[in-house]
Parts: C-alpha cells; structure tokens; sequence
C-alpha cells in the first residue's frame, strides 16, 4: 500500500511545539521510568489452574456461557452447544487451528461457510446471515474474561461480530493474567517492528448496553450470546 | 450539535432541571449505581493510588511532548497507507470530512459515537451537502431519532429520557409498536440499525486513544456499533481530539484499565477494538482507505497555561457521577454538551467566558471530582482558577464587586471597620425574624432566595473576645 497523505501538519505542529516548549520531532522523546507499575502486580503467582478458574468465574459477570473440555472431547461438546443454541447456519474464520484440533471435518458435514478472504461481500454476507460465528481465542485475559482476536487474512472481523451468537474456542496455554500480558506481546511487535494485526479485537462477552435508564441489555448490535469453550492442553 | 446546547440564559436552564422531576431521579439512581461500581472496581483491582499516579504520569508526559507524538502518529499511519488531516478549527475539519464524503459520493455515513464531533457540528456540516448521518450508539441514536435532543452526559448521553419517553418517541418517528421494556426498544434498534451498517458507504468513529508507536486508534465500547462502523464500510474516518494520544502499547493498557473501571466500573467493556491503518490488501473485511481527522478547535490555548491538566482528561464522567451539583440541576443546565466538573473547566476554555461564565460557580468546591478523577486533575482548583481569572477581568456581577469594594475599605480602617460592625444588627433588623433574615434585600437576596441567612450576632466577636480575655485576667 502506498504511503497516506499527511495535510497542515508543520503549521499544526509549530503552533504546538511553541507552547509546550518542544525542539523537533527529529528528536525523539525519552519516555520516562514510570515510578510505579501497579499493573505488574495483579494476579501475581496465579497459577494456570488458577487463571481458569478466574476466567470461569469472571465469565458469570459478563453474561457468557462457560465449558471447559479436552482435545479428545471438543467435537461432541461444540455439538452440544450448538444444540443449546438452537444454532443451523455457522460461520468459522479461516484457521489451521480448526483442523488441528478435529473439529473442521464436523464444520464440514454441518456445511458451516469458512471465512473466505478473497471475497468481501460474500463472506460479509454468509456471516451476516449466520446463527453462530466460532474463533479461535489468540490471547485470553482471565482477570476481565477476554478473548483477544488478532485480526488477519483468515480471521475476519466480522466472523465474531455479525453472527446473533458467537463462540469463542481458548486453548488452555493462550491464557494470561490481563490486558498487560497482551499488550507487552504488541508492543514487542511494535518494538520489533513487525506489522501489527490491522484490527486487534478484545471481545468481553456479548455486546451489551446500559443506554436505557441504565438497565443492562445484553445483545446490541454485536452477539446478543457468547460462549467460551477452554480446551485442557494436550 | 455545536459545543453549546441551548440559547437559554444559565437560571433558566438551571430552574427547568430542579423541576424535572423524573430527571432528577434518574440521575440520583445513576450517579448512585455508577459511584458505586466504580468504588467496587477500583478496590477490586487493588493499588488503585498507584494507579491513579501512573495514569498522571503518562498523561502528563504525553501532553508536555503532544508535538512529538502527533508527529510519531501521523508518520506511522501514514506508512500504513492510512491519510491524516491536521485541522486547527471545526471548519477545516468539516471541510475535509465533506470533501472526503463527496469523493466517495457518499450518500449514507454510520457514526459511532464520539464527542468531538458534536462539538465541531460535524453532522450537520454531512447533512448540508446531502449525506444522511446515522448516529448508531444506542443513546445518540435515541437522541438523534427525537428531533436532536442534546446529550445531558458523555458516558450515557441519554440518561435524562425514561423508557416510556423512548418508547413514545419510537413509536412516533419510527412507528414502533411494542412496549416500554428496555430489552424490547434495544433490539428494536438492532434491527433497525444493522442494515444501515451493511448499506453505509462510510463509517466515522472517535477515538478514546490513539498509540503513537504504531499508529493505532483505540476505540472502547460495549455495543459492538463501532466494530460494525470499523468493518462493514469501505471508507473509514476517525475524528480525534488532538489531546487523546499515548505513546505506546504499555500506556494504552494503563489508560483502558482506568477508563473501564472509572465510567462504569467494568474491567474491561464488552469492546476495545485497537485499528491500526485499513485493512491490508489480502484482508476481505475493514476498511479500504482510512483517514484520521486530528482536532486542535482552541485546544491549544490550554496548553502551556495553568489550565493544562483539563487535556490529560481521559471522558470517564467519573468526576460527573458524583457531582452533587450535577446531581440536582442535570446535565443540560450546563449548557455544553461537556457537563459536569470536566464541563464547567473545559467549556470555558474552548468556548470562551461570553457563553460559559456561570459554569465555575456551578460548583460547591467539595473536590469529589478531584478525589475521584483517575488521572488527578485538580478539577476543583481548576474552577477556581477560572472564577479568579474572571474577577480580574470585572466579569463578576456589580453588585458583588460593590460589596467588595466597600468591605475592602470598611477593612482598611479601623474605625469604619468598628462602626459597621457594630451597626450591622440594627441595619439587619427591619429584615430578620426569630434570628433569621427569610427575605434579603440587594445582594443578599440570591442568598435568602433559596436558604436563610442568619442575623448578624448583637455582641460582635471583638467584644466577646475582649471580655474573656478580661474576664481571664481578673481570674488570674
């Protein structure tokens, strides 16, 4: 992609620099060493065990249905739920961890529609129309109950937002603490200067608003239901 | 909407409040439930003081280098492929957004929900060249649906409507039939809303933070509107105040965690979506071209004053929630769509002392706003810094600067200071009754308008102390 525009920056920019005494952007600023990091200190020593049980508990506040299983059984539980859901039409992002983990041949069968990057509007469309959309989980934050999706050619935006109900698949190991713990991995990226994911999604639960006299309705625009699945490493 | 909400004169604006009774109950119960999760959270997190001083410090940092890293931002989108737009007024801004809308021949934009767009009218500046804007927070869409009603808080905008209102103006604009139930209007909204989404040829968000390192925009919400706006159109615009930027990755963190646990008490909301360029080329959804507004609009004459710390605001409306003022007059006595504490520092930055001159005295100075504030701004001494810098420009009213006046030469000597001491309870007599004074006169009487005022003591505090300390010396 060629580079953007930039327009009014050095006049923009001077008025600026007058007032808060800066020299030049050539010259970059040192960030300070913070005199505290709170931070650091949640949740430390939790074990894995531990974070799990977190994130089970934290799922009650957020209004998301809680499973945990193993690799063996994980087909028969995402049958399960989508019984529960009363879930036909699904849509899942384009993801080797599907059939790492055996579940893409049931996907199959159920003539589930795989996000297809080469073509927007009917991948738009499928998910657009889907009962359950399911993702992997990249990163998961037991203190909030968040799954981080770091959006690519196979894992689309939409699949986790259009879909009525969304099912998130977290691989025991993906889980951290909190939000620090991710964003230490982007900002090495950063650091590294790798690209980053073009949208970095953390997703807590169904969508939800409190708009109307403050009484919480769960389900807006994004799912009205969320469930995750935790699948105990191999 | 502009920053100013009403023409209406500030006691005007404030009477209408007071007698607004379901308004008044709405936002006790409000500012109650929200005061109270954000206790809950902050203590449920643990070293909430620390807290509190990194998010200082961070804030501070990046305000007193803003030009570095605007700079590093707008380098970094602009690597992406992403367009960025200086605009030091709301004209230049609207300007570029009208221009963009008209390359794109845009007929439908979806907006997700952002203050500074409010402020700088944008959506009429759309409307006016033909482009349909859909306001798609649930709140700002309530609001949009009934004739532009303005926002009364920045977290819940809103929070001043019962659902029987809602529901009416539902029905009357939109021809909703079922009932009053929250569940019911919200998903009546959903529906309405989601092929809008789909249609839209241009969405435009704010930006809660943008990261200068990567040059991302951090958006955080609980409905999923902004995801929607962030996916499904092809052009995307983000509008941003100039101030709303940390450098990286690790201060992003720092900034979300108390922006969740200050406005609502949540740990996280239900969405932080962190949009870093358009999408790539192999990518199907997301915007194809990208293009972030950046807003100065009188900001940057705060900056190097004694007012600078406003721009370290994060919008959590905790300093809102447990205003007492704000409590009793609602958020449209204020006139701005920026109420509360933050508002009454801030309007009168941006807009002037002409429009917002009542908004310091808009306080009882109890410093909640200041004790609760997640970055530290010392909102309270900020208001009265304001009302200091008024008085020196003579904007206070006559009659106040003739008391003072007389009271600063009645000081000045001893023997007028005596005499009017000691003729204070004669003067007062015709007024008072049973010790009070019910129904002042001059300036007295904004006082007894709404409480008493005591008479003035017949032995003056002189002559008590004197006769003690008589008294102690015979003893002795």
């Amino acid at each position: 992609m060629p580079k953007g525009e930039i327009y009014n920056r050095d006049s923009f920019l001077a008025n600026i620099r007058v007032k808060v005494g800066g020299i030049s952007p050539e010259i970059p600023v040192e960030k300070p060493n913070w005199s505290v990091s709170p931070q650091r200190n949640v949740l430390r020593g939790a074990s894995q065990d531990e974070l799990v049980q977190l994130l089970s508990d934290q799922c009650t506040q957020i209004h998301t249905d809680f499973f945990i299983t193993t690799v063996d059984d994980l087909p028969s539980k995402l049958i399960e739920v989508f019984g529960f859901y009363e879930a036909e039409s699904i849509v899942y992002s384009d993801d080797s961890r599907f059939s790492d983990y055996g579940i893409e041949q049931y996907l199959i069968e159920k003539k589930a529609f795989k996000w297809d990057n080469e073509s927007r509007e009917k991948s738009i469309e499928q998910s657009e129309k889907a009962d359950i959309g399911i993702t992997f989980s990249d990163i998961t934050l037991a203190e909030s109950g968040t799954v981080v999706l770091l959006n690519n050619p196979g894992q689309g935006r939409s699949v986790s937002l259009l879909p009525e109900k969304y099912i998130a698949i977290i691989p025991k190991s993906s889980i951290v603490k909190r939000m620090t713990q991710a964003t230490d991995i982007i900002n090495q990226q950063v650091k590294n200067n790798e690209t980053i994911a073009s949208s970095v999604n953390f997703i807590t639960g169904p969508s939800n608003s409190a708009d109307i006299e403050m009484n919480l309705v769960v389900g807006v625009h994004g799912p009205v239901r969320a469930a995750y699945i935790v699948i105990e490493d191999r | 909407m502009p920053m100013q909400i009403s023409e209406q004169g500030f006691k005007n604006r404030v009477e209408q409040g007071i007698e607004d009774d379901f308004m008044r109950g709405a936002v006790r119960s409000a500012q109650e439930r929200l005061q109270t999760n954000r206790a809950i959270a902050a203590e449920e997190l643990g070293d909430w003081e620390d807290w509190r001083t990194l998010g200082q410090e961070i804030r501070s940092h990046t305000i007193e280098h803003l030009d570095y890293y605007l700079h590093l931002l707008s380098e970094n989108v602009s690597k992406l492929g992403g367009h960025v737009f200086f605009a030091e007024t709301a004209e230049e801004a609207n300007q570029y957004i009208k221009d963009v809308a008209q390359k794109k021949n845009a007929k439908k934009i979806a907006k997700s929900k952002s203050m500074v767009t409010e402020e700088i009218s944008m959506n009429q500046a759309l409307e006016e060249i033909g482009c349909e804007v859909i306001e798609t927070d649930l709140g700002e869409y309530i609001l949009q649906i009934d004739d532009h009603d303005p926002p009364s808080h920045i977290v819940a905008p809103a929070l001043h409507k019962n659902k029987s209102q809602i529901r009416d103006v539902f029905e009357e604009k939109l021809g909703y039939e079922n009932t009053d139930k929250p569940e019911e209007l919200a998903l009546f909204a959903r529906e309405k809303l989601r092929q809008e989404f789909l249609e839209a040829d241009i969405g435009i968000t704010g930006c809660n933070f943008a990261v200068a390192e990567s040059g991302s925009i951090a958006l955080v919400t609980n409905e999923g509107n902004a995801r929607m706006v962030s996916a499904l159109p092809k052009t995307q615009i983000t509008v941003m105040g100039m101030e709303r930027i940390v450098p990286g990755w690790e201060e992003l963190d720092i900034v979300v965690s108390l922006l969740t646990r200050a406005a609502v008490g949540q740990k996280l909301t239900s969405y932080i979506t962190a949009l870093t360029g358009p999408k790539l080329e192999e990518e199907a959804d997301g915007p194809e071209e990208f293009h972030l507004v950046i807003v100065d609009n009188g900001r940057s004459n705060i900056l190097g004053t004694e007012f600078q710390e406003a721009l370290h605001c994060i919008r959590c409306a905790a300093c809102i929630n447990v205003c007492p003022v704000y409590r009793h007059v609602g958020g449209h006595a204020y006139g701005s769509i920026y109420p509360g504490p933050i508002g009454a520092v801030l309007s009168p930055l941006l807009g002037g002392y002409d429009d917002y001159e009542e908004l310091p005295y808009a306080s009882s100075l109890c410093g909640a706003c200041t004790e609760v504030c997640p970055v530290k701004i010392p909102l309270h001494e900020q208001l009265i810094m304001h009302r200091k810098n008024m008085a020196e420009e003579k904007r206070t009213l006559l009659a106040e600067r003739l008391v003072m006046q007389s009271f600063g030469k009645a000081a000045e000597s001893p023997a007028l200071f005596n005499t009017a001491t000691k003729m204070a309870p004669f003067l007062t007599a015709p007024l008072s009754k049973e010790g009070k004074i019910s129904k002042g006169i001059g300036p007295l009487k904004n006082w007894t308008d709404s409480r008493d005022f005591p008479e003035p003591n017949r032995e003056r505090f002189r002559d008590w102390f004197d006769k003690r300390e008589r008294r102690k010396s015979k003893n002795a």
